[in-house]
């Protein structure tokens, strides 16, 4: 049986490690999603479908690739990660970015071709032209938020492989759900599960709220 | 004030466009008439620097558009759409869209704002979100944008096509006004040879891709530089200019 001590520690890890994959899939996916959504180059469509096709990848198989990676005798070994809260984190970015990269392109795909022809024709930089389509996109760019922290949040397979479920250092809402049904524990794993469920659903109300009300601005 | 000499478009290695050689001068509005596919947004495009050509040159003020930094040129023109692509925020942020660009005060930029605003009789709607606007009212704000940068070279793409005659009418009176007051230089494409005549001082024609002849209106009519020319002439006459086919480029 677990303690209220250690369970609000699961649970700060678990948003702590997600919070921070899901910002540093913002960082990769948003610029990458916005050159594939505007560049047209040779390639991008290969591109794009490989992006999507990472949208539906596996925890698992991500868990056991990062981990092989990281292990002692793996190419990153060096970092001395496995078994770290890092290395969920990474784990999950892997995850996460896809997702976010996919939504972005998808979602400033969706925009008037011409707009941003538009905006350099008003004396636009370049980053400032980027600026203003991410702006204009802003709902469907929270929902591909939405979406990489839902992805994340959730996962097991992942965490489970390169972090190792070691109480009170890797030890996350996901991996001790799984432990504690092990363990025939149904009662907290069921309490664990509906704490996930309404942290996850906080999180996307308030995401949800901020963007209704950019959508009932826009109305 | 701009020149353009021997230049040549490719789309996938096919020649969407040639011109030999076009000048315009500092406050004269010239009109680019030809059937749809011709090549006239093409032509706007590479005078905004929105597309690079195959070959040729541009000089502006003197100097060649290789050797001015883009985004400095860029900024000294204006390009507005056949559709308005306003941004979702209210009509004064719009209109002073372009002067954040260029980093001008809040103030400054609310002034000048307020001043087009005016101008073009949309004063009323600045404090509305552009998506509650109507066709013609989006079309002013969407002029009032481009006039707000007092740009050296205005570049219009049929700003009026999707408008209703009565409004049409009115705005081209209004930019006719407003082209004339501000001594601009402006290119505007158009299907509308009557249109052009009004608004411009000379019209330019385009046809398969080439341009074919540079003149006034009545000399355009009256002596049409080769058979395609005569033939779109023709078309534009007896067709309402949305029926105009798209032909395609024998060069």
């Amino acid at each position: 049986m677990l303690f209220d001590s250690e369970i609000f520690q699961i649970t700060a890890l678990s948003l702590q490690v997600s919070a921070l994959a899901t910002l540093l899939s913002l960082v990769i996916g948003l610029p990458f999603g916005t050159w594939l959504a505007l560049g047209r180059f040779r390639g991008r469509d290969v591109i794009l479908s490989i992006v999507n096709t990472g949208m539906a990848l596996p925890p698992v198989v991500v868990g056991l690739v990062v981990a092989m990676s990281l292990w002692r005798s793996g190419p990153l070994g060096d970092w001395k990660l496995i078994y770290t809260p890092w290395a969920i984190v990474i784990a999950q970015v892997v995850i996460a970015s896809p997702v976010v990269t996919g939504l972005t392109a998808a979602a400033l795909a969706a925009l008037d071709p011409r707009l941003s022809q538009q905006l350099l024709g008003l004396g636009a930089s370049r980053p400032q032209m980027i600026w203003r389509l991410w702006r204009e996109a802003r709902l469907p760019l929270l929902a591909a938020l939405m979406a990489g922290f839902g992805s994340v949040i959730s996962e097991v397979g992942a965490s489970m492989m390169v972090g190792g479920n070691i109480r009170g250092q890797t030890r996350v809402l996901t991996t001790a759900i799984v432990l504690e049904t092990s363990k025939g524990e149904f009662e907290s794993a069921l309490a664990l599960s509906a704490l996930l469920l309404v942290i996850t659903y906080l999180i996307n109300l308030a995401l949800t709220w901020i963007q209704q009300r950019g959508r009932r601005k826009v109305e | 004030m701009i020149e353009i000499n021997n230049l040549l478009v490719k789309r996938n290695e096919r020649i969407v466009l040639g011109v030999e050689h076009l000048s315009i001068s500092r406050g004269e509005t010239l009109a680019v008439v030809g059937p749809n596919g011709a090549g006239k947004s093409t032509l706007l495009l590479i005078l905004a620097q929105l597309l690079k050509p195959a070959s040729g040159e541009i000089r502006f003020d003197g100097k060649s558009l290789r050797e001015w930094n883009e985004l400095e040129y860029r900024r000294k023109i204006s390009f507005v759409f056949q559709s308005p692509l306003l941004l979702d925020m209210t009509v004064e942020e719009n209109v002073a869209l372009g002067l954040t660009f260029r980093g001008a005060p809040k103030e400054q930029a609310k002034a000048e704002a307020a001043k087009w605003m005016k101008s073009l009789g949309v004063e009323s709607l600045s404090a509305r979100q552009a998506s509650q606007l109507s066709g013609g009212e989006a079309q002013r704000v969407s002029l009032a944008r481009a006039f707000v940068l007092n740009p050296e070279l205005l570049l219009l793409d049929e700003p009026f096509a999707a408008l209703d005659p009565p409004t049409r009418a009115k705005l081209i009176a209004d930019l006719s006004a407003l082209l004339a007051e501000n001594h601009r230089a402006a290119v505007f494409v158009t299907h509308n040879l009557n249109e052009a005549a009004k608004l411009c001082h000379r019209i330019a024609v385009i046809v398969e891709g080439r341009l074919r002849q540079v003149g006034t209106a009545r000399r355009i009519k009256s002596k049409p530089a080769d058979e395609t020319v005569r033939q779109f002439l023709s078309e534009l006459s007896s067709r309402p200019p949305n029926s105009l086919r798209t032909r395609r480029s024998r060069l």
